[in-house]
Formats: structure tokens, C-alpha cells, sequence
């Protein structure tokens, strides 16, 4: 933890990090020594969790915002890895590439036959490039759609990790079609025959999170951020000032909260103390949990019923009223 | 994404030299090309479907003068026009800059819907008003589209979008992005019904609306020139896009990469409409 770079600490982290280096310190100390630190290792601990508890307990949705997007965050893969039981990845969208920024594949959870597919980030700065920095591109949206159809071709359910700051928009994503790989995959998952289940997971962002999105159910991991536009593109609209994101991840309403009191996702899944990247295992094994009790839920409901309660669920969001009732109200 | 693609895209100093000129110019009688300077008679404009005779410059539309140019005269009815935004995440200042846009537009909101015939033959409509905050799709806009799309099938009529927006509407956040599966679940539904579904792409189609009910027509028609594309410039920058070709996102670009079927002249327009519809149209005709 001491050695870590600096670059994976955010700023409120630091209290919790020089606690874990000093706990670590006198771990060290210990064994050279052959002391029993116990004691005061069970005293730092305390401390550092109190601290934790208090930094935690009033995240602002900038904070959030940088928990989504935190360098040591679980992604797709990993989450995939310690959930299902066995797992093969599948590849290629069939007309162009294989995207990298796109992962899927079939797997079993929970003794569950399912497809899985999700955007990857990468971890350093090789594998970001390759992972593209999570930004799908159309072959990505396309591979994913082919997995889905698959999944509803033989009956299993489809399971979608949201993990994405947005949709690849360079020139050869626009070339091939970005908008319509998108729009296709929204129009089709409404039609969907199987169970979909969504976890954000991270990162939301805008119309690349949702176009792997349309779920039957839509669980949203603690400090996960679900947004139109990134906090920094907002402010530098509204305001001509990127640095003011701040503001604008507040004024979006970005936080899992917010997207359940908005009636845009229906769960919330709690990550451990100090967020998803201090427990990757127990974070998987919390949302391993929700995706089973949601499949539950969705089994021996028919395919037809699926796709029309799915429909329903988005054809109901939005907010507006009509003017005339509004007048009534007021007379 | 969301809402950047008409931002930008001319300095401010050029913005504001374009409207000294244009003021200077005796009221209501002219206006002057955008795009080549040309000073044009604003009859001969109107005659000309509102397309600067020299350049071939499509100027923006407003709504009903969209539909004066398309629906047969006198049958456009409007409808779900009593729909109006709330402020779903209390967003600063969204309520001010929805009075300023309903003030400076004239519009309620950023599209209407409505019955109308094309060539005697019975549609639903649906036109966005780039005017009324960039076209940017919300709740209201989305609500719209999925009601045009469920009274087409209910009555068997055709429907048709003509689009003009600069992607979901920020204010709105994550209700905003909804409206994107929602109204691409129900485009979904007018294919099931065997229904056509016609989609115009007018200047400017991104973003959000691009990526969704846009971009999902049986026929795709882009107007000259139109701005057509996922993400505008400035995002783009943000992203770290360099090297855009010079006519990137334009009409003619879709056109070359397949991402529309046609790029028709405004004085077509409606001729076209007219024989996509009578092609889609046997059974749906025989329904009225």
C-alpha cells in the first residue's frame, strides 16, 4: 500500500492511506523485531476505519465521480473473474473487428447458464490503449448485440456490466456508424426474449453506457456514476469552465441515490468500507448476490412478458406534466 | 455527447457581425446568406423553400414552416401540445432558460407531433424546432415521439421525423439519456406493426438523437449540408480527436458511408416523402 503511486490515491484518501502505511510500517517493524504488535495494529485499525466511516459518510458527487473513475476500481473482467463459476470469452462483431473496449462472452453464476458482456477499462497505461480507456466502438456495441442475440436464441438470461466514461467518438467510429450501432442496440434490447440485468458497475457515461443498458433490472454499485454528460463537458458548456465539475456533478444528480429516486435504476448494491477497490472479493460477492436474487426473480417469467415489462419500465421515464392540469391545480 | 454540437461553431465576433449586417438591413425584407454573404429577397426566399438560391445554403427551419413545406395545406393537427417540461433535478437556472427559449422560439417545447396527409396520404408527424433550446430531447420530446409512434400504429398511419437537435438536454441529466431508450423502444414497435417509419435528418442531428430514434428508419433522408453525426466538436476535442476531414458529419459523409439513403434538395423533399410513402403505403391506405 505504502509503495503504491500517488496517482492511485485520491486526495480524500490520503488520511486512510498514511494509516494503512503506518500500519504497515509497524508490521514491518514487528517481524524484525519479533514483537506482538497486535495491540496497536487493532488500535490504528480503529482509528483508520473511524476515519473512513466519517470521509464515507459525506462523499459529494465529485467524490463520487473520482470513486468511479478510481485507477484501482474492480472492472468488467475482474468482477467477471470472481463471480462466475467458469467463463469464456467470445470475440468479434462479425462485420468489422473485435472490439477491446467491449468484452463478452458466455459463463455460469451461480449454476446459471448466462451471457455477459461489458466495457473494459485498462489497467496501466499499455492496457488502457489496448482497452481503448473503456470507449466502445461501434464493433463493440455490435459484438455485444450479437452475444445478446445469441443468449436469447437458446433461452439464457444476459447479464451487462456498465463500466464507461463514453462511446468512442473518433472519425472511424463515426465512419462506421457510432450513432447507429447505438441506437440499434437500444431498439433491439427493448425487444429482447430472456432476462437482462444491468450493473453499473462504474463509470455510466451517457449514451455509451446505455446503449449495453436496457435491463430488465438495473443494479447500481454504491459509488457508481450514471450521467448524460461527463461532469467536465457539462460545466464547460453551462459555464465556458471545465474546471468547475464539481458543480456540475451536483447539479446532474449522478449518484446511484439520485438514479434510484429518479426511478432509473431499482437497486443499489453497498460496497465495502472505503469503497469497491479496498474489497474487490467482497464487492463481487455482494453483487454476485444481487445479480442471483434478480435472476430469481425474472425465472419462469415468459419471454414475451419480459420484453413487454421492459418496455413499460422505459416507456414510464421522463418527467413532464400537462399544462392544463397544471391550471386546474392552481383554480 | 449530449448537447454540444451547435456550440462553437462559428466565433462569437463572426456571430456578431453576421447580426450587425443582418440589422442593418431594411426589416423583413431581406436576409443574408449565412454561408456566401448573399443578399437574398425574403420572397424569393420563402418561394425557394427557405435555400439561398446562390449557394444552396438550407436554411434552419421553424417547425410549422417544416410543416407548411411538407403536410398537405390545412391538414397538420396538432396534438400532446399540452405537454410542458418540469424541472426533474431542480437544475439551476433550467426554468429561466426554458421561459427565454419559449419567448425567443415561440415554441412550447422542442418538437410538435401531429396527424397530417402527405400527398392525400394520412400520417403522423413529428418536427423538431432547432430554436427552442438546440432541439435538445427531454422528457417532453421523448413523451412526444412515443405518443406519435403509439397513434401511428393505433391508426395504422406512417410516421415520420424530422429531426433538428443538438442531443439529449443536460438539464435533465439522466432523465435526459431515458428518453433515448425510450424512444428507440418504441420505434421498435412500429417496425413490429409492419408500419413505415421515415427519418429526415435536417442541420443539426447528433448526439442523443442521433443515437437513437434517428438513426433507426426504415429510410434515412439527410438535407443538404445538414450537420449529421455522435459527437460535436467540442466533445470530440475533449476526447482528443484531431485530423476531422473537412466535410466530417456532413450529409454527403453520411451519404458516402452508408449512414443514410439519400441526400434530397428541400424543393424535393416532399415529392420524395410522397413516393417512399405510396411504396410503404398499401395497406396502410386502405386503413383510413
Amino acid at each position: 500500500m505504502a509503495a503504491s503511486s500517488n496517482l492511485n490515491i485520491l486526495d480524500f484518501e490520503k488520511p486512510i492511506q498514511e494509516l494503512d502505511a503506518q500500519i504497515n510500517a509497524i508490521r514491518e517493524l514487528a517481524d524484525e523485531k519479533d514483537e506482538d504488535p497486535s495491540a496497536e495494529i487493532a488500535r490504528l485499525e480503529e482509528m483508520r476505519d473511524k476515519i473512513m466511516a466519517q470521509i464515507f459518510s459525506s462523499l459529494t458527487p465529485w467524490d463520487k465521480t473520482l470513486l468511479a473513475r478510481h485507477p484501482k476500481r474492480p472492472y468488467t473482467l475482474d468482477l467477471v473473474r470472481l463471480m462466475f463459476e467458469d467463463y469464456s470469452e467470445l470475440h468479434g462483431d462479425r462485420l468489422f473487428a473485435d472490439d477491446h473496449a467491449m468484452v463478452g462472452g458466455i459463463g455460469v453464476i451461480g449454476g446459471h447458464q448466462v451471457v455477459w458482456v461489458g466495457q473494459q477499462k485498462g489497467r496501466d497505461l499499455k492496457d488502457r490503449q489496448y482497452r481503448n480507456f473503456g470507449s466502445a466502438k461501434p464493433e463493440g456495441y455490435r459484438k455485444a448485440l450479437r452475444l445478446m442475440k445469441l443468449a436469447e436464441k437458446f433461452g439464457r438470461p444476459i447479464v451487462c456490466f456498465v463500466d464507461t466514461p463514453a462511446a468512442d467518438c473518433s472519425v472511424g467510429s463515426e465512419e462506421r456508424g457510432i450513432s447507429e450501432a447505438i441506437a440499434r442496440n437500444l431498439m433491439e434490447m427493448s425487444t429482447l426474449k430472456v432476462p437482462v440485468i444491468v450493473a453499473l458497475i462504474g463509470e455510466g457515461g451517457s449514451g455509451g453506457a446505455i446503449g449495453i443498458a436496457v435491463g430488465n433490472r438495473l443494479l447500481m454499485l454504491e459509488h457508481g456514476i450514471y450521467s448524460v454528460i461527463p461532469p467536465e463537458g457539462c460545466a464547460a458548456i453551462l459555464w465556458r469552465d471545465p474546471t468547475r465539475g464539481a458543480d456540475a456533478a451536483a447539479a446532474l444528480k449522478i449518484t446511484a441515490k439520485d438514479a434510484l429516486g429518479l426511478g432509473v435504476i431499482d437497486e443499489i448494491v453497498p460496497e465495502p468500507l472505503g469503497g469497491a477497490h479496498r474489497n474487490v472479493d467482497e464487492t463481487a460477492r455482494t453483487l454476485k448476490a444481487a445479480i442471483l436474487r434478480n435472476l430469481h426473480e425474472l425465472q419462469g417469467i415468459s419471454g414475451e412478458a419480459l420484453a413487454e415489462e421492459r418496455y413499460a419500465k422505459f416507456r414510464n421515464m421522463g418527467s413532464f406534466f400537462s399544462e392544463p392540469e397544471l391550471e386546474e391545480m392552481e383554480s | 455527447m449530449a448537447t454540444t454540437g451547435w456550440f462553437g461553431r462559428r466565433s462569437k465576433s463572426a456571430r456578431k457581425i453576421a447580426r450587425q449586417s443582418v440589422d442593418a438591413l431594411p426589416d423583413g425584407l431581406w436576409t443574408k446568406c449565412p454561408k456566401c454573404n448573399e443578399i437574398l429577397f425574403n420572397k424569393e426566399l420563402e418561394k425557394n423553400f427557405r435555400v439561398c438560391g446562390k449557394c444552396n445554403y438550407h436554411f434552419r427551419l421553424k417547425a410549422m414552416e417544416r410543416i407548411a413545406f411538407t403536410a398537405d395545406e390545412g391538414s397538420f393537427e396538432e396534438f400532446a401540445d399540452d405537454l410542458r417540461t418540469t424541472n426533474p433535478l431542480d437544475f439551476p437556472e433550467y426554468n429561466a432558460k426554458i421561459a427565454k427559449g419559449r419567448a425567443s422560439s415561440g415554441m412550447d417545447e422542442s418538437l410538435v407531433v401531429g396527424t397530417a396527409t402527405i400527398d392525400c396520404m394520412p400520417v403522423v408527424l413529428a418536427v423538431a424546432d432547432f430554436s427552442f433550446m438546440g432541439g435538445s430531447m427531454g422528457g417532453v420530446l421523448g413523451e412526444k415521439i412515443v405518443r406519435g409512434i403509439e397513434l401511428a400504429i393505433e391508426e395504422r398511419r406512417p410516421f415520420i421525423a424530422f429531426c433538428a437537435s443538438g442531443g439529449a438536454r443536460m438539464q435533465e441529466g439522466i432523465l435526459a439519456l431515458m428518453q433515448m431508450a425510450k424512444t428507440s423502444a418504441a420505434v421498435a414497435k412500429i417496425h413490429e406493426a409492419g408500419l413505415p417509419y421515415i427519418v429526415v435528418h435536417t442541420d443539426p442531428t447528433t448526439a442523443g438523437v442521433h443515437a437513437s430514434f434517428a438513426s433507426i428508419g426504415d429510410v434515412i433522408i439527410a438535407e443538404p449540408g445538414a450537420l449529421i453525426g455522435f459527437a460535436g466538436e467540442r466533445v470530440a476535442q475533449q476526447a482528443g480527436v484531431i485530423n476531422r476531414p473537412p466535410n466530417f458529419q456532413r450529409a454527403d459523409f453520411q451519404l458516402d458511408h452508408g449512414m443514410v439513403d439519400l441526400v434530397t434538395p428541400r424543393r424535393e423533399l416532399k415529392q420524395t416523402l410522397g413516393k417512399l410513402l405510396d411504396f410503404c403505403h398499401r395497406e396502410v391506405a386502405s386503413g383510413r
